[in-house]
């Protein structure tokens, strides 16, 4: 039995085949509707979340299967004081998989090791989120055809976005990558993320304050939300905030076959405008991660 | 300073001066029954000044908690008044309730009866991180 905790649980061979999947789900989803007929997802969210969750029901309901769970811990027995490991003991005797989302790290590490069926993390407070990681893989290869030879910009809050940090460990693996970092002073990729994954693998990369000074270098921009308060003085968000706004201005100065990413939610971070751009990409980013969730349930059910 | 040999024991050697106390209570030493001599700042070839531990029992030692507090520490086993086995410590692989993550976010400082496990990620650093939220062991 399987189980997805960490992004780097699954190697390069596997992410390629349930991308494959996920493309063929896209272009025959007919063919997958009854694939999962009488099995059963648990969705236990012991933290609030939309997208995640509904994208994991709708996943499900794709496949023919069924949901039942609970979206968050005030109506779970969480609340009575349970542990992760008696819920987790205790679902997996309902359901065939459980996605699950807790603000503790490591908590689905927990779950697995008490669970009898696989186990999904759905997110884990700041620590993993390999779903979503997967979706964006599944994105760039859809809209880029590829996931080597890349300039990949990740702008924004790069020090506690748990999905950069995770997209830059999946990137780090493939060949031609070139990372540009794009951050305030304040919000820079950690040390051991850099240490861990970019220096390690000997990757390219370059640091920058500014995303329009590097805009029309990009393959990729991959936004995400600079937020008032990881900042130490309001003076220094004030000065900062809008040079992290993606606009029409800063658009034009892209290529033309650029790509704009977002792991939602999207407060100011993009203009509005940006949304009828053809490079705009978050929405059907979202929408990917629905096929890229039925191909991760029909690996871990080990259904053909 | 003389401190009687040990017919039948553990030496803890090559202690870093100023570690016995800590390596005393890591073993556990203090629910012994057996008579346990800490010598403190003895001379040493290789480290200048050293400490040792004389354990007059053949107790079980755990090599991975003294691993992972210094590996250039040597346990020698004494038999019959002579030196019987000398082990040469590694960095542990893992280390299992020895110490706690101290991450506040970490699923262990709320869930009941798990174990605390660290990895060894980087043994030339070595850098130990928490097996579930991969907090740095501090």
């Amino acid at each position: 039995m399987q189980n997805l905790i960490d992004i780097m649980d699954l190697s390069i061979g596997e992410i390629d085949e349930l991308i494959a999947k996920a493309k063929d789900i896209i272009a025959h989803p007919d063919v997958y509707r009854d694939k999962c007929r009488y099995k059963k997802l648990a969705t236990l969210f012991f933290e609030p979340s939309t997208r995640t969750r509904l994208s994991f029901e709708a996943a499900m309901m794709e496949l023919g299967g069924n949901v039942l769970g609970f979206s968050d811990a005030g109506s779970s027995s969480a609340t009575k004081g349970e542990s992760v490991s008696d819920t987790v003991a205790v679902v997996s005797g309902y359901a065939d998989i459980i996605a699950m989302r807790h603000p503790k790290e490591g908590a689905p590490v927990v779950a697995a090791m008490k669970s009898d069926i696989p186990i999904i993390n759905a997110g884990d407070g700041g620590h993993n989120h390999p779903t979503q990681t997967l979706t964006d893989l599944l994105t760039i290869k859809m809209e880029k055809g590829r996931l080597d030879n890349l300039t990949v910009g990740l702008c924004g809050d790069l020090k506690f976005g748990r999905t950069v940090h995770s997209l830059v460990a999946a990137l780090s693996r493939y060949t031609g990558i070139k990372f540009v970092l794009i951050s305030p002073q304040e919000l820079k990729l950690p040390s051991y993320v850099k240490e861990s994954y970019i220096k390690k693998n000997g990757i390219e990369y370059e640091q920058t304050t500014s995303l329009e000074d590097v805009i029309d270098q990009l393959d990729i921009v991959y936004m995400t939300r600079v937020q008032r308060e990881r900042f130490f003085n309001e003076e220094d968000y004030l000065r900062l905030k809008d040079s992290y706004i993606l606009d029409a201005g800063k658009m034009s100065k892209a290529k033309d076959d650029m790509i704009v990413m977002h792991p939602l939610p999207r407060v100011n971070e993009i203009a509005v405008e940006v949304d009828s751009d053809p490079r705009a990409c978050y929405f059907k980013q979202a929408k990917y991660g629905k096929y890229i969730r039925m191909a991760l349930i029909l690996k871990l059910l080990e259904v053909e | 300073m003389t401190i009687d040999s040990i017919k039948d024991g553990v030496v803890i050697d090559h202690i870093k001066s100023g570690k016995a106390m800590d390596i005393y209570k890591f073993l556990n030493l203090e629910h012994t029954d057996c008579q346990v001599a800490i010598i403190k700042n003895a001379s040493s070839k290789k480290l200048g000044k050293k400490d040792i531990i004389k354990i007059a029992s053949d107790v079980q030692i755990d090599l991975d908690v003294l691993g992972y507090i210094d590996p250039d520490i040597t346990v020698n086993i004494i038999r019959d008044g002579i030196l019987a086995e000398k082990k040469h410590l590694e960095l542990p692989k893992k280390i299992t309730d020895v110490i706690m993550c101290k991450n506040p976010r970490c699923i262990t400082t709320t869930e009941q009866g798990i174990s605390h496990v660290f990895k060894l990620t980087d043994a030339d650093s070595r850098v130990y991180r928490c097996m579930y939220c991969e907090a740095k062991a501090e």
